[in-house]
């Protein structure tokens, strides 16, 4: 449906899909230039929502500014703090018990399937559905329901600290994951039935926002926006950090560069994560969560580090300048959706606006992350 | 042709599916809630404003050692203390909490080694001026002794 | 002097019926989400949210009417009258029961068919008078969508007039007042046998959906993507018109398919017919439109189109020859 459009100059409109919209995920405004019903030219515009979490990163001593990576992706948040974690550790030279590496990847992808369950519904709702919202919402309540007993919150968790967790898990809390599984695995088959295999549904996303790996590699996108085009990189897989490498899952990869492929190899890894998470469940081992000597002052030498981690949205990466000191020279977050974002404007040309927001849905968005 | 037909009759049937997964759905019990007729209890991990613990004479652990105040990221603590004459530990004399920017994430909690503050469950705070959020932790420990 | 009050009293029921229905369903829609999505729907004000109807018209009519500063205010005052008016009158033709209707007009299928298109006017005029590119869009993507669903819909109801022989209404529901298989909808006895009635009582379906701006086929009120769609700028009662005008066609929709396919007031066992019967088999129909509002996405407006010109149309007037064919051999 990428028909190239021939642009009369009297004859294009600007429509302004502000900062307030339904559908942009939160604020992001989108000029389109528009024939018609079809988009000639678009530009997206962030910054509505910068809140300063690098110049907050340069002020704050190490320990303080663990708590600021909550609140950059809230829906996915734990897997935001692990990178940190893992960076200033790295830096510092702290080691981590082996069980905190295990209760901090149970933590990340049951945090991972309750964002994605989020994208799901709010995805569907986007295109009119406005059902499977509220079933994708109650089969995560479970989950938060959870990570609530353990950590003390449901959505910004603060719980991973340098060198471990803050908490241990107890026996209940192993139970109510084994318990989710199949819950969970009932869940999906009801998305499959009602959601993927609908005509309607179909009709929107089978050959519909074609993202090719060639624009891909030029914008830096990951996570469902590659692996939907075919590229196959993850980066627990390419560059393994943590206890990966011991655990068994797949990466799910479509060549079809269509909205269809994002969405199944979201769904997909919906499936994966439950599998990590049963095999971590069974690879646990006992021990202490924080190190007996667990540092208070922080203070790595100086020097340049780098961590990437695969969060719910993509590629996180953190890179840490330090000169020594208690605060870091420079501490820059790479958003993985502000790579995925920048492309919707060379994406969605040719394109009818409703096609273009189904796309936009597809790249799972989550604003405040792009604007940091 | 026949391609014409079968997308036609496989499409209705999809629809036909996903009418009977909500119809089963219709018929599942409900799952919220209602509010503020009926009221969750909180977990014991849950994390509220912070509370000042007291010992069994009904005075404050804390020693004033300001690790709560260096923990804070968000500056939302301060506290005076002084020694009284003729005792070796300093004496709390007051616990200003500023609530409008904590960010609930239990550094401060962590940081006390003296056992002196703990998370409160509360949960439905609403007001409609800034200075209600100021807290007094230890005005409000007194009113709780009484 | 008695026959025109009769008649004056007649038609202010008519319309009473209509409001009322477009009142309560609103409340039933909100209460059949509530149960598809786990949750209970509104049941605060009154028992059973019985009382949320009036407290939401109360509320509507206390808001401010604002008009936008460049809106053609002749245009933007008319368009939610245009809209409710045709939806009430239409309800003078309708029959609830052998005696219980306003007026029995000889042809009265054709008037409901003419009211319901007048409606599309009021759209377009809501649309091109907010000044607003959003509501200019989406009156075009609904009125394109109007002027397609109307075809197969006249088409279909063409089929009943070739099998029941006339177009008035009553007269229609009267040839199948025997048992369930007198119904047009499986016509097994009676006087034709015709097995393509269950496609014509599909594409009708369809159809009355896709004519009143209803889910699937929402694209003039899509909130993902045009937030509200033609009815962007109108607030209070104006909002208000809109919204009662859609439900009152929904109403009018399933009352034409329950006339025309279900037997109207007839019983499937042939015991005790009356306006019961009716009620109960329109609000099936109702709750039906209701349940497949909450399930399905929206579809494109080509994949609207689409389906209109490609498929029901076709479909239609194939229906229509075959229908002919079977009358002129049985």
């Amino acid at each position: 449906m990428n028909q190239p459009v021939e642009l009369q100059p009297d004859e294009t409109f600007v429509l302004n899909v502000g900062p307030q919209h339904p559908a942009t995920h939160g604020v992001l405004r989108v000029k389109m230039e528009m024939n018609g019903e079809y988009i000639v030219h678009a530009e997206t515009v962030v910054g509505y929502i910068h809140r300063m979490h690098e110049k907050m990163g340069e002020v704050k001593p190490y320990p303080q500014f663990l708590m600021n990576l909550s609140r950059l992706d809230y829906l996915g948040a734990m897997g935001y703090s692990h990178c940190h974690a893992l960076c200033v550790e790295k830096a510092a030279g702290i080691e981590v018990p082996k069980r905190a590496e295990y209760i901090r990847v149970l933590m990340v992808e049951l945090n991972r399937v309750s964002s994605h369950l989020v994208w799901l519904g709010a995805f569907i709702m986007d295109l009119g559905g406005f059902t499977p919202l509220l079933y994708t919402f109650q089969a995560r309540e479970h989950i938060l329901d959870m990570m609530e007993r353990i950590t003390g919150a449901r959505l910004t968790y603060c719980y991973i600290r340098f060198g471990g967790v803050s908490r241990d898990i107890d026996d209940q809390f192993i139970q109510s994951a084994r318990d989710f599984m199949p819950y969970m695995r009932k869940e999906l088959i009801k998305y499959h039935k009602l959601i993927t295999g609908n005509i309607i549904f179909k009709k929107r996303m089978v050959g519909m926002g074609h993202i090719s790996p060639e624009m891909c590699r030029k914008y830096g996108a990951s996570s469902g926006v590659a692996r939907g085009a075919g590229i196959n990189f993850d980066v627990r897989r390419n560059e393994p950090y943590s206890v990966y490498p011991e655990l068994e899952f797949e990466v799910p990869v479509y060549d079809g560069c269509d909205n269809m492929s994002r969405y199944m190899v979201r769904m997909e890894e919906i499936e994966q994560s439950l599998r990590i998470v049963e095999h971590a469940l069974d690879q646990l081992p006992d021990g202490p969560v924080m190190p007996k000597k667990a540092p208070k002052i922080i203070k790595p030498p100086a020097g340049d580090y780098y961590q990437a981690t695969e969060t719910a949205r993509g590629t996180f990466g953190v890179r840490l300048v330090s000169d020594g000191s208690q605060t870091p020279y420079r501490m820059k977050l790479r958003s993985p959706t502000y790579s995925n974002m920048h492309l919707f404007d060379e994406a969605c040309r040719g394109l009818m606006i409703m096609d273009a927001m189904a796309m936009m849905g597809t790249l799972d968005l989550v604003i405040p992350e792009i604007d940091r | 042709m026949i391609n014409y037909f079968r997308e036609i009759f496989s499409g209705l049937w999809s629809l036909f599916v996903g009418m009977k997964v909500t119809f089963i759905e219709a018929f599942s019990p409900k799952v919220t809630v209602h509010y503020p007729y009926e009221t969750l209890k909180m977990c014991d991990a849950y994390r509220g404003h912070i509370e000042l613990i007291e010992n069994e004479e009904g005075e404050p652990n804390c020693v004033c050692c300001m690790s709560c105040v260096r923990a804070c990221p968000s500056g939302c603590i301060s506290l005076t203390g002084e020694k009284p004459e003729g005792g070796k530990k300093k004496v709390l004399t007051s616990y200003h909490l500023d609530f409008t920017r904590c960010s609930l994430c239990s550094a401060c909690v962590e940081a006390c080694n003296f056992n002196a503050i703990e998370h409160s469950k509360e949960y439905n705070l609403a007001s409609r001026n800034k200075e209600d959020f100021h807290f007094d932790l230890l005005a409000r420990l007194r009113e709780r002794n009484q | 002097m008695i026959l025109t009050l009769t008649i004056l009293l007649a038609v202010i029921i008519a319309i009473a019926w209509a409001a009322f229905n477009a009142a309560y369903l609103v409340l039933a829609e909100r209460r059949g989400a509530g149960v598809i999505q786990r949750r209970p729907g509104p049941n605060i004000n009154g028992p059973f949210g019985l009382l949320q109807p009036p407290l939401d018209g109360i509320k509507l009519m206390a808001k401010q009417l604002i008009i936008p500063a460049g809106a053609d205010r002749f245009m933007y005052i008319s368009a939610p009258v245009l809209v409710m008016c045709p939806a009430i009158m239409s309800f003078v033709a309708l029959p609830y029961s052998d005696w219980l209707q306003a007026q029995n007009i000889d042809v009265g299928l054709l008037m409901v068919f003419a009211f319901a298109s007048m409606g599309t006017m009021g759209t377009i005029f809501a649309g091109w008078s907010s000044h607003n590119k959003y509501s200019l869009m989406a009156a075009m993507r609904s009125v394109s969508q109007a002027v397609a669903y109307e075809i197969p819909m006249i088409l279909t109801a063409l089929t009943i007039t070739l099998m029941a022989g006339t177009t008035n209404l009553n007269a229609i529901v009267a040839q199948q007042s025997e048992n369930f298989f007198h119904w047009n909808i499986f016509p097994l006895f009676g006087e034709t046998h015709n097995i393509l009635m269950p496609f014509s009582f599909l594409i009708f379906f369809i159809c009355s959906m896709a004519e009143t701006n209803r889910a699937p086929f929402d694209l003039g009120e899509a909130e993902g993507e045009l937030v509200a769609g033609f009815h962007i700028e109108y607030g209070s009662m104006g909002f208000g018109l809109f919204f009662m005008g859609e439900y009152a066609n929904i109403v009018i929709g399933a009352t034409l398919a329950t006339i025309f396919f279900l037997g109207g007031w007839s019983c499937p066992f042939g015991l005790f017919p009356g306006v019961w019967w009716f009620l109960i088999k329109l609000y099936a129909i109702i709750f039906t439109i209701i349940w497949i509002r909450w399930t399905f996405p929206r579809t494109t407006i080509y994949g609207l189109l689409n389906l209109s010109w490609k498929i029901l149309i076709p479909a239609s007037l194939v229906n229509l020859l075959l229908t002919a064919g079977l009358m002129k051999v049985f």
